[in-house]
């Protein structure tokens, strides 16, 4: 049986709002590489468990509201390009990841991870200068270890919400 | 947390380690700096001469290059972040500050090969 559309709406706004809080977090916490606008990648927790929850389809337009708002409200036209790289090809690498033998942890260290690459292939493209490499074993390890952190936090949310009688899957 | 999680950490910490050995440990002090505006290097400058210098964009966006006791900073910028002026100075060969509003990128280099990380990474 299908649900209403206003149900839908709530999740989403739900979902949106909390991702929102976590882009603000993050904005407060810049990570020190000297690239302006690279960010740790916080509201991928939201994603994360959207992904396992809800599926590709619906945890998509969540991922993309989400930056989109977050630019608009904290940041500038390169951060929002950054935000954009990584949390494009972190959705995609993490949906390429879930069908691996990973767990929720895993793909969430491969999204945190890749999150941080595509920030950083942008930052090169942007200066248009290979030297920005130089960052990127601190990026990879800031990338680990959030995606670690939300992936701990997220792999429990997901198995008690699925277990229990939330059944957001058939929104 | 199953087998492969640990074999994804394990591989990701791996390439952070090598990468780092490579371009934090092994560099020594670089011998010049170059000044990169949108992707076109415009100046190579000594670390060994104290040195203080002026550049723009083609915007009007300047930044103040000194370099000092062998090291080089951005005292000066009217981009709107100044993180390239907070950057602390450099002075190891691929060290790099970069201003992005002025798609400005001061890097150190080690004169004997012939360019920072480039060299290496072949
Ligand atoms: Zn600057």
């Amino acid at each position: 049986m299908k649900q209403s559309k206003a149900k839908t709406a709530a999740l989403y706004g739900l979902l949106i709002a909390l991702s929102f809080t976590l882009s603000y977090l993050e904005h407060l916490l810049p990570l020190p590489v000297g690239i302006p606008g690279v960010k740790l990648g916080l509201a991928n927790l939201v994603v994360v468990t959207a992904l396992y929850l809800l599926g590709a389809k619906k945890a998509f337009p969540v991922a993309v509201v989400r930056i989109l708002l977050a630019g608009l409200a904290f940041g500038n036209a390169f951060s929002l390009l950054y935000s954009l790289a990584g949390g494009m090809l972190s959705f995609f690498v993490m949906l390429l990841c879930r069908r691996t033998k990973l767990s929720p942890v895993g793909v969430s260290v491969a999204g945190g991870v890749s999150h941080n690459v595509g920030q950083i292939a942008v930052a090169a493209a942007v200066m248009r200068t290979a030297r920005i490499v130089y960052y990127l074993p601190v990026l990879l390890g800031a990338g680990l270890g959030t995606g670690l952190l939300i992936g701990l936090i997220a792999a429990p949310v997901i198995r008690r919400l699925k277990k229990g009688n939330i059944n957001l899957h058939i929104l | 947390m199953k087998k492969a999680d640990w074999i994804l950490i394990g591989s990701i910490l791996f390439v952070a380690g090598v990468l780092a050995a490579f371009l934090y440990f092994v560099p020594k002090n670089g011998s010049a700096v170059t000044v990169e505006i949108n992707g076109k290097t415009v100046d190579r400058l000594p670390l060994s001469e104290d040195t203080t210098k002026a550049y723009a964009d083609e915007n009007g966006g300047t930044n103040l290059l000194v370099i000092e006791n062998g090291k080089a900073r951005i005292t000066e910028a009217n981009c709107p972040d100044k993180i390239c002026v907070h950057h602390r100075a450099i002075s190891r060969s691929g060290e790099s500050i970069i201003c992005l509003p002025h798609k400005l990128v001061v890097t150190v280099i080690n004169e004997k090969e012939t360019d920072g990380v480039d060299a290496r990474a072949g």
